[in-house]
This record gives structure tokens, C-alpha cells and sequence, in this order.
């Protein structure tokens, strides 16, 4: 039961890392630790900045 | 992430390691594993083997290359050091720059590598039989391809991640940089209109097809609003509701072909040619979060998932191969999938899986500025194209578990084929193999599809042999269906995600080109430039994919050898600029890791297109099928191939142009190479290294040990 359940958060882990859902964690935690005092962006407001980078910088996907 | 982390760890000065008795053991075990694989393989004459075998030489030989071969190339060349930082570390802003874990980072740069590309490909190929493929397919890819891979992304890491055009540019000087640049657009252009035009010859015709790959876009778009409006962020969530509803898609394709909606979604493939166009406008305009992102994951998912349920049904199924080891065609060159004989044109019809010029573009692109520590080039750059090699392997197991007549009547063209089940049965007979009308009646009704007569481009071939294979461990025969449809969906989901983001790659490119002659149109916020942009990309490959839907000769086997040399013209422009860069760094002994590939692979292209364009073999050459074509049409005559004297003119159009483009190719990629060959000689002459754009040593201030016991900041959030 023990190794089933630390299997299934290893694959909840590895797909939050690959699409890119654990980066809003990881942009809190990095500006509460520059900017304390600063309100951290919401989800949403967060999401729309990340879009909109993703608008800019299209990635090619390959053959 | 431990910054107060002392930075004294890695690797230091490559010492001489002494392998443990165990380590010793095993991989002799690993080594003696594919070599009784690949003895299995050569010594088999005329008896049908297990597919196992060609699994086993492939994994024993990708085993025994990622741990010496590219652990030299790490050490010895490159000389990766984990004391350096990388870019993701110097310019970490948790935007473009953030060290990634690596495992993550192997995720990513492998989704955005695999496509479609390596199952075409070796399905194709296997018009030579399972055996030279799959020595390319391995040997390539250990030699060449991987090699290309790793080392584009260490030189990008070491230059804060620059592309590929950016670093030509540097290295070499403006001539080579600008072409090397032309180049990659043109080749792009070729790259999606064939894509483009296996996904027409998977859906033509089809309801089911049609159907299921339509309801993409309208699930890409839910989940869209979803991850917007409703739950912000939540990929993962949003992702299953997404594959949930694609395989609802597969099933409800199946509904509509049985009922009287049927008509509605069989599109003649001029249909689609503009359906495609339309769409891929759209989807360059459109903002990225309605359509171009969901459908990524989508797909992402559906790759991953895919992959290993093929890798699960080969080794459980363990099909025999019905396939000869290597057929006449290898050496006659008259095999009516592609022309010409197995030196050069195998190579170049396996082009993704063994060596892609492409990925240069991905090795220099997002991957190198996420890069944790220098040695993990190895990993992401060395093991990513290690699995997308495996993934070819199998698409050329999924073909040479059919019968070779069905695979001959389902690849050769409509020409030679004829328009019925009995003169493909006849056709298929004079070409040496059997397959009578009934059963090809038979393998047609067994996936639900009216005809699979003619139905080239690979797509079909591959859907046909996966259902084959996994019917026999999942469901069974009355599962066929399904699985070939759910194959069908699965490479026209990969192929549409590279249209739909080659498109938007294609506008910037094209902007930043065009900007250089008119401002406005190089902004990237102005609308009217957007759209002129999209309109001239997507309608460049657009006119290529309309031309080789229509074309009578058959558009797989006209393009296909252009999108082939196209992308191993690339290759040469990337193991061009390595090498490059490997003699200015004072690398000279070390310059046959990339040269000996480069020097392989020029000899390939430009006899392939050496061969195109000046051969008197109409078969062949582009310009001796248009003089043939033209000179009927002067006195007065059809052809084969041709219905009307509007089918002759459209031969001579269409292989004029395929030959001018194969010579601008090959001249481009000539500029580049002269400029290369320019500048390595002049930095041999030298006396000490030539200064390159290599970013100053910077000590790398975090410490990654080998396998992080803890995930990553967020995980349990």
C-alpha cells in the first residue's frame, strides 16, 4: 500500500514537473524569499503571465 | 534548493575509473544480450524470427553505446564539468532560466524531439526489408544522431543557449549564418507540408478518421477555457479530462461510421488539404492558451502513454516478423514505395529515429537554458535521442508484422495499383508477392475502413501493424478497430501539433527575416504583420501539400525523398558547425566525433540529391520524369499515371519545382559547408585555439547530488 501510494505521487510529481503546473509553487516561493512584504499573483493573474511568455517564444515541436 | 551548498562537488579531471567485478559483470551480460540479438538477426535465412530479437540487439546495443560511448564523449570531447555553472544557474529569473530537474528536463526535450517522424519513416523503409533498416536505425543513431543531439546542447548550454543559426552565425561568419538560416525556413516549409500530407492520405475518406482527429479541436479548445476560466493552472487535471474525451472521440468515430452521419465526414483529400490550411492559419493567429497549449499536452500525454503501451505489446505479443530480412528492392532500387537503391536513399527515407537535423533546432532552443549541471547533456541530450530511436525500431516491427502483400497494396502508389481490390491483387503479384481480393476485402473490414488500397504516407501501415500487435495482448481481434483508429488519431494528434506550432516557429522566423527589410512587419504585436506572415507560411507549405495530395504519380513517393534529404541536409549544417567549433576550441583530435558523421552524411545527401536532379532514370531523377512527361505531352501521348493531358501538365510543374528546390537546397547547404571547411582550416593553421563565443567559466555555487532523494520545491503543495 506504502510503495503504491509513494509510486502514484511520484508519477503526480513527474507530471506536474512536465507540464509546468508546479512552476506557479515554485515562482511563490522564490518571491516571497526576494520580495516578502510584495503580495504574491494569484493563480490566474500568474497563468496569464506565463501564456502570454509562451505567446513570445513559440518551442518547435520536431518531426 | 540548498544555495549555501558547498560547490566542490562533480566531477573532476577525467581519471582513469576502475570498474567494479559487479559493474564488470553486468555489462558483459548487457553486451553478450544484443550481440546474441543482433546474431539472431544476421543469421536467420528465409525463417520468420520474433520480433524480441530485434528489441533485444537494439536495447543491448543503446545500453553498451550510452554508457561508454557517450560517457567518452562527456569526459574525453567535451569534457563536461560540474564545477561550471550553467546558464539555467548564472541567469535563473524562473522564466526562460531555472535549473531543471533532470528527469523533468529528459520529459520535456524528448516530447518536443518525438514526433511523427520516426514512425514514418522505418515504415517506408521496410519496402528493404526489416534488416538494413534497423542496422541504420541502431548504428545511426549511436554515431550520428545522438552524438548531433548531445553535442548541439552542450556548445548551446556553454553559449547561454543560443540557436543553432545564431551560433553558424558566430562561429562561422554572416555567409554561412544567413544560409544556414534560409535554410532552415525552406526546410521547415518541405517538413510540414509532408507531414501535413500523411495526415490527408490517414484521413481521406474515413469517417471514423475524420471524425475522431475533427474532435480534436473543439476538446483542445474546452480545455483551453478550462485551464483559463475555470481551474487556472491545472494541467494535469485538465490533461486526463482531455485524453478522457479523446479516446470517447476514437469510440464515437466508430458510432458515426455506422450511422447515417457517415457522409458528412468523408472528405475527399482537397477537402482536407484546405481544412488543414485553414486550420493551421487559425492556430498561428489565435492566442497559444486556446489552442496550441492544450493540444501540446494533449499530445504529450498521449505520446508518453502511447510509447509504452507499444514497448508493453511488442515484447508480450512477441510478433514474428512476416518481412523478408532484406528484399530485391535493397538492390534493384525499383521498389514502388520510394525509388532508388538502398546507398543513399534508405538513409535518407530513415531520417528521424537514426539521425534528424531537427532536433539541432530543439537542442538549441529551450532545453540548453534548463540544464541543472554540465554532465546531464549526456542524459537529456544523448538518452532522449537514444528513445526516440527505440520508437522507430518498433514502428519498423509494427510494419514487418504484416504480410508483405498487404504492406505492398497499402503502399504503392494509386498508379501502379490500380483502382479495385483485384487490380491491386494483381498489381501487388507482379511485384513478387501474393495477396488475394478477398483478403485484402478482409484486412480492410477488420479495422472498419473502406478500402486500404493505396493508403500511403505510413500512417495506415503503422495503424494497421500496432493493431495487430496490441489486439493480440489487449481485447483481442474485436478490438482491431479501435486500435487502429486509436493509432490513426495518435499520429494525426502528433502531426497536427507540429503544424500547428512549425506554423507559428515558421511566422517568427519569417518576421524576424522580413523585419530586416521592413520594420513594422517584424513586430510581433502588430496584428496586420501576423497575419501576413501566417498567410505567406501557411500558404508555402500549403501549395507543397496541395501539390503532392493531387499529384497522379503519388505525393509520398515524390516529397518524401525531398523531406528526407531536406532533414539530413540539416544534420549537416549542425555536425558542420560542431565540428567547427570542435577544431576552433583546439579540439582537432577529437574532430572525427562529429566529422565522421558529417562526412557520412554529406556523402549520403548529395548523391541522393546528386542522383535527384541530374539522373536519366525517370524513375528517379525529378528532371528526367518532367522531360519524359514533357516531351509526351509535345506529341501528344498519356503516360501512366496520368487520366488527361491536365494530370501531364501538373507532372511537369510539380517535378520542376521539386528539382529547383532540391538544387537550392543542396546549394545552400554548400555555402555553409565551404564556410565551415573556410574557417577550420584556418583555425588548424593557427597557432593556438581561435576565440569562440564559449561564455567565461563561472563556478557553479548549487550542488546536485546524482539522484535528488527530495523532489523539487512544490511538489507537495
Amino acid at each position: 500500500m506504502r510503495t503504491v501510494r509513494k509510486a502514484l505521487s511520484a508519477v503526480r510529481w513527474y507530471a506536474r514537473e512536465l507540464t509546468g503546473e508546479a512552476e506557479y509553487d515554485r515562482y511563490c516561493e522564490s518571491h516571497r524569499r526576494h520580495h516578502p512584504y510584495a503580495p504574491v499573483p494569484t493563480r490566474r493573474e500568474y497563468e496569464v503571465l506565463r501564456t502570454r511568455r509562451r505567446e513570445e517564444q513559440p518551442e518547435g515541436r520536431c518531426c | 534548493m540548498p544555495a549555501s551548498a558547498m560547490p566542490e562537488s562533480g566531477s573532476k579531471a577525467p581519471e582513469k575509473s576502475r570498474m567494479s567485478p559487479k559493474s564488470v559483470a553486468i555489462w558483459t551480460t548487457v553486451a553478450l544480450a544484443g550481440a546474441l540479438g543482433w546474431a539472431v538477426l544476421a543469421l536467420s535465412r528465409g525463417e520468420e524470427i520474433s520480433a524480441v530479437w530485434l528489441v533485444v540487439a537494439a536495447l543491448g546495443s543503446y545500453a553498451i553505446a550510452y554508457r561508454f560511448y557517450s560517457r567518452f564523449l562527456a569526459r574525453r570531447v567535451l569534457q563536461v564539468d560540474d564545477t561550471r555553472a550553467t546558464p539555467a544557474e548564472r541567469l535563473e529569473d524562473g522564466v526562460d532560466y531555472h535549473p531543471t530537474d533532470k528527469r523533468v528536463l529528459f520529459g520535456h526535450h524528448f516530447a518536443a524531439i518525438a514526433g511523427a517522424g520516426p514512425l514514418v519513416g522505418p515504415v517506408l523503409a521496410a519496402q528493404m526489408g526489416y534488416l538494413p533498416g534497423t542496422i541504420w536505425i541502431v548504428a545511426g543513431v549511436i554515431f550520428a544522431g545522438a552524438v548531433q543531439d548531445m553535442i548541439v546542447l552542450f556548445l548551446s548550454m556553454r553559449r547561454d543557449g543560443k540557436s543553432l543559426g545564431q551560433m553558424a552565425r558566430d562561429e562561422i561568419g554572416k555567409v554561412g549564418g544567413a544560409a544556414a538560416l534560409i535554410g532552415v525556413f525552406a526546410i521547415m516549409i518541405i517538413l510540414l507540408a509532408v507531414l501535413a500530407m500523411v495526415v490527408v492520405n490517414a484521413l481521406a475518406e474515413s469517417a471514423w478518421g475524420t471524425f475522431s482527429v475533427t474532435m480534436t479541436i473543439p476538446i483542445a479548445l474546452f480545455m483551453g477555457f478550462y485551464m483559463r476560466y475555470l481551474r487556472p493552472g491545472r494541467v494535469v487535471e485538465t490533461s486526463l479530462i482531455g485524453v478522457a474525451l479523446l479516446l470517447l472521440a476514437i469510440l464515437g468515430g466508430g458510432w458515426i461510421q455506422d450511422s447515417s452521419l457517415a457522409e458528412y465526414f468523408v472528405w475527399s483529400p482537397e477537402t482536407l488539404v484546405f481544412c488543414l490550411v485553414g486550420y493551421g492559419f487559425v492556430a498561428s493567429v489565435l492566442p497559444v492558451w486556446m489552442l496550441l497549449a492544450p493540444r501540446d499536452y494533449l499530445s504529450t500525454f498521449m505520446k508518453v502513454g502511447t510509447i509504452a503501451l507499444m514497448a508493453v505489446g511488442v515484447v508480450i505479443a512477441a510478433p514474428n516478423l512476416k518481412a523478408e530480412s532484406v528484399t530485391d528492392f535493397a538492390s534493384t532500387g525499383a521498389g514502388p514505395v520510394f525509388a532508388g537503391s538502398l546507398f543513399p536513399f534508405l538513409f535518407i527515407t530513415i531520417a528521424c529515429g537514426a539521425l534528424s537535423g531537427f532536433h539541432a533546432l530543439v537542442s538549441s532552443g529551450t532545453t540548453p537554458k534548463l540544464i541543472q549541471k554540465e554532465s546531464q547533456v549526456r542524459m537529456i541530450g544523448y538518452g532522449s535521442m537514444l528513445t526516440e530511436s527505440f520508437v522507430a525500431v518498433m514502428a519498423l516491427i509494427a510494419a514487418c508484422v504484416l504480410e508483405p502483400g498487404l504492406f505492398y497494396a497499402m503502399n504503392s502508389p494509386a498508379a501502379l495499383l490500380g483502382p479495385t481490390v483485384d487490380t491491386a491483387s494483381e498489381a501487388v503479384k507482379n511485384l513478387g508477392f501474393t495477396i488475394t481480393p478477398d483478403q485484402l476485402t478482409a484486412a480492410a473490414k477488420a479495422v472498419e475502413e473502406e478500402t486500404l488500397v493505396g493508403r500511403s504516407g505510413g500512417a495506415p501501415t503503422l495503424a494497421v501493424g500496432m493493431s495487430e500487435i496490441f489486439a493480440g495482448v489487449f481485447g483481442g481481434a474485436g478490438m482491431k478497430a479501435f486500435w487502429y483508429h486509436f493509432a490513426i488519431m495518435f499520429e494525426a494528434l502528433f502531426i497536427l501539433t507540429t503544424v500547428d506550432a512549425g506554423t507559428r516557429v515558421g511566422r517568427f522566423m519569417l518576421q524576424d527575416m522580413l523585419g530586416n527589410v521592413w520594420k513594422p512587419i517584424g513586430r510581433v504585436t502588430w496584428k496586420p504583420g501576423i497575419w501576413i506572415t501566417s498567410a505567406l507560411v501557411v500558404g508555402a507549405w500549403g501549395y507543397f501539400l496541395y501539390a503532392g495530395v493531387t499529384d497522379p504519380l503519388g505525393g509520398i513517393k515524390q516529397l518524401f525523398p525531398l523531406f528526407g534529404i531536406a532533414n539530413q541536409l540539416l544534420a549537416a549544417v549542425a555536425l558542420a558547425v560542431t565540428t567547427t567549433v570542435l577544431i576552433k576550441s583546439g579540439k582537432l583530435r577529437w574532430a572525427w566525433v562529429t566529422g565522421i558523421p558529417l562526412a557520412w552524411d554529406v556523402a549520403v545527401t548529395f548523391t541522393a540529391g546528386w542522383q535527384k536532379i541530374f539522373s536519366d532514370n525517370p524513375a528517379i531523377g525529378f528532371f528526367a520524369l518532367r522531360d519524359k512527361y514533357a516531351q509526351a505531352i509535345e506529341d501528344g501521348q498519356l503516360l501512366p499515371g496520368a487520366t488527361d493531358m491536365d494530370d501531364m501538365h501538373t507532372i511537369v510543374l510539380n517535378n520542376t519545382v521539386d528539382g529547383v528546390i532540391m538544387a537550392i537546397f543542396l546549394l545552400l547547404v554548400l555555402t555553409v559547408l565551404v564556410n565551415c571547411a573556410v574557417v577550420c582550416v584556418r583555425a588548424v593553421r593557427a597557432a593556438g585555439p581561435l576565440p569562440t563565443t564559449e561564455v567565461p567559466y563561472i563556478e557553479s555555487r548549487i550542488d546536485v547530488p546524482e539522484q535528488p532523494a527530495e523532489p523539487l520545491v512544490g511538489a507537495r503543495s
